[in-house]
């Protein structure tokens, strides 16, 4: 129906906050476009859940206005917003059969009897539960009953946006995957807007279109699972995406050349050595490679080998390059040297950060 | 598989035996003896059987404090737990005002029984009582040592005041173990505060309130103390419930007999009503967690 327009917001749950530091959630401003599959990732207590509640409407946000295409709800109540909201833990009411589960949010916005029995059954069709439909809610597995909270707020036509608060924290591994794809057909099927908060990058990679990636109470970068592979504009971003995360390397970087622990690499482009703070380079594991001590390269460090993990498909090497830990990939047909070796790094994929920054090198 | 018995094991249970057995056996046994024989002093008994029994069940005094203990139990009841309900409901959740609130709570509960008959029978008195005296001021005519229908009035709101404390801490502590996530999807489903009561606080804090009642009923039906101070039973018999009747009747007519007879009577009424109570709660449960 509509996009939903997040202008300025920012919140805190303190009365007057003072400094940053007192938000849990500080300025954004963000559009999250009509039928989106997004994903709100970060640590536990970062502010998605906030960023979330706000959307919902459970919070209202100590600044800035959120809009449904051109309406201002800012300080609608939830009741009235078209959204629904699956929690981690499942919510059921325990006194009530599944059918009256269903049919709840329904009867409390006062829709006729004879539409709420055929809404409720083309929506259990769809759920795949409508054989269950007269079994008591509080008998149900945990997963059956997450599909029941979903099922709530599918049966709402009037229903824009679904919000996911880690639902599948709760539910057995082996059912976290069924319940995705059902969510991701539903999504294709019907096109609202999903927003899909999770602490687990793998969930957040395969669900969403489009991953919104925060850390204490900022976001950080939106963008497609692939951007934020190869180009993180944060530091964590590149750390807290990829398994395992992002190396970065403190490096004095002049031209286009960068000196880590007094030797150089090549960079693909050419940097102003005019900063003053802190600057790293940054490459992900998969784009090292390892060779003997007298592998002659322009862009490559000496490095011990301290460690080797066999992962089967490929193995972690963990090198220590001067001081500072290092992850290497290394596929399992490559050799791996042991003791002292040459970590080469792959120009185009060594990006330069200031200051946690990414920044963008000329030519 | 063999399984080795070793009958010493029966020695470590013997202390606990040996415990329940002076603490509650043997004096109920007493209460037995007692109830099917006669004395007439002198250490002289006489095997009398079932008599007191028939006596009791079938005298006008037992009837009419039986019919009183039940009116009483069932108005202290029906006050206490509504109101205890609402009570709860309307505490804040967290803060300072949740421990205040709870600790105001607390206070009739930790006050000696005694003391919270000599408080009402002082508070309530029409010449020196600031609510009796009030009443009478506002020309309410209010005597409960005269008046029986004042009397009962008095006797039910003292409990009600004494004890509607406990049932608001049940509650609240069951109400406190609703996760925040079960009000947000009540909102999210447009649920009304009826709604989020009868659907979601309510089915959570049946298993508390059902012990509430169970509590609530026994203790009832048991009171003595607080009336026995503040009114004697009277005017009349007005307010003398069954345990005030069996003391009248073991320690003021020394009617041995006839009062062991009442007591039995009396005990397995409570164990009843608790065990028919206690199988209901459970049957209820069990078919809930199919």
């Amino acid at each position: 129906m509509a996009e939903i327009h997040l202008k300025d917001i920012s919140h805190a749950y303190m009365p007057e906050p003072k400094g940053p530091e007192d938000y849990a959630l500080k300025a954004l401003d963000h559009v999250w476009q009509d039928g989106g599959a997004y994903a709100l990732l970060g640590p536990s207590g970062c502010g998605k859940t906030t960023l979330l509640n706000i959307i919902s409407g459970l919070l209202t946000p100590s600044e800035g206005a959120v809009k449904f295409g051109e309406q201002d709800v800012t300080t609608l109540d939830t009741a009235h917003r078209n959204i629904a909201q699956v929690f981690q833990f499942p919510v059921i009411y325990d006194t009530m059969t599944v059918r009256q589960n269903l049919a709840f949010p329904l009867r409390n916005r006062g829709v006729s009897a004879g539409d709420i029995d055929a809404r409720v059954l083309e929506v259990a069709d769809l759920l795949g539960i409508i054989d269950r439909l007269d079994e008591k809610a509080s008998g149900l597995t945990a997963d059956a009953k997450q599909i029941i909270s979903l099922g709530r707020g599918l049966v709402r036509r009037d229903v824009n946006a679904i919000l996911f608060d880690e639902p599948l924290t709760v539910i057995d591994p082996h059912l976290k995957w069924q319940l995705r794809s059902k969510l991701k057909a539903l999504h294709q099927q019907f096109g609202f807007t999903m927003i899909y908060v999770t602490h687990d990058q793998t969930e957040a990679l395969t669900f969403a279109d489009k991953v919104v990636v925060m850390n204490d109470g900022e976001v950080l970068q939106i963008g497609t699972p692939e951007e934020l592979f190869e180009k993180p504009i944060h530091t964590f971003v590149g750390y807290f995406i990829g398994s395992p995360g992002m190396n970065f390397l403190d490096a004095k970087v002049d031209g286009n050349q960068a000196m880590i622990a007094g030797q150089s690499i090549a960079l693909t482009a050419n940097y102003a050595d005019t900063h003053n703070g802190k600057t790293e380079v940054g490459i992900r594991p998969e784009f090292l490679s390892l060779h003997s001590p007298d592998h002659k390269t322009n862009a490559g460090i000496r490095v011990t080998v301290q460690t080797v993990e066999d992962l089967g498909r490929h193995r972690v090497v963990k090198v220590d390059a001067a001081g500072t830990p290092v992850t290497v990939l290394v596929h399992e047909d490559e050799e791996v040297p042991s003791g002292d070796a040459t970590l080469v790094f792959d120009p185009a994929r060594t990006l330069v950060y200031r200051d946690s920054r990414l920044v963008e090198g000329v030519g | 598989m063999q399984r080795k018995h070793n009958q010493k094991a029966w020695f470590l249970v013997l202390p606990v035996f040996l415990l329940v057995a002076f603490s509650a056996i043997i004096p109920l046994m007493t209460v037995v003896n007692y109830s099917v024989q006669d004395s007439f002093g002198n250490n002289e008994f006489y095997w009398v059987g079932a008599e007191w029994f028939v006596e009791i069940l079938n005298s006008e005094r037992f009837h009419s404090a039986l019919g009183r203990q039940l009116m009483f139990s069932g108005l202290v009841l029906a006050i206490e737990v509504p109101l205890g309900i609402f009570i709860a409901l309307s505490m804040p959740k967290k803060g300072w005002g949740a421990s205040i609130c709870l600790v105001l709570m607390a206070l009739p509960l930790l006050i000696p029984w005694n003391v919270v008959g000599t408080i009402w029978q002082i508070f309530a008195r029409e010449d020196i009582g600031l609510l009796g005296h009030t009443l009478a001021a506002l020309g309410v005519d209010y005597n409960y040592t005269q008046d029986a229908v004042a009397a009962w009035i008095t006797v039910v709101v003292m409990d009600v005041w004494h004890w509607t404390s406990l049932v608001v801490l049940l509650c609240y502590a069951g109400l406190s173990s609703i996760p925040d996530a079960f009000y947000q999807a009540a909102k999210i489903d447009g649920a009304s505060r009826w709604a989020v009561f009868r659907y979601i606080q309510l089915p959570k804090m049946k298993r508390v309130l059902m012990i509430a009642v169970l509590l609530r009923f026994m203790d009832s039906f048991m009171i003595y103390t607080e009336p026995f101070v503040l009114t004697g039973g009277g005017p009349g018999n007005a307010t003398t419930f069954l345990s005030i009747d069996l003391v009248k009747m073991a320690i003021g007519q020394f009617d041995l007999g006839p009062a062991a007879a009442f007591s039995l009577v009396y005990f397995l009424i409570v164990l009843l009503v608790s065990w028919v109570f206690y199988t209901v709660v459970t049957v209820q449960d069990a078919e809930a967690s199919k």
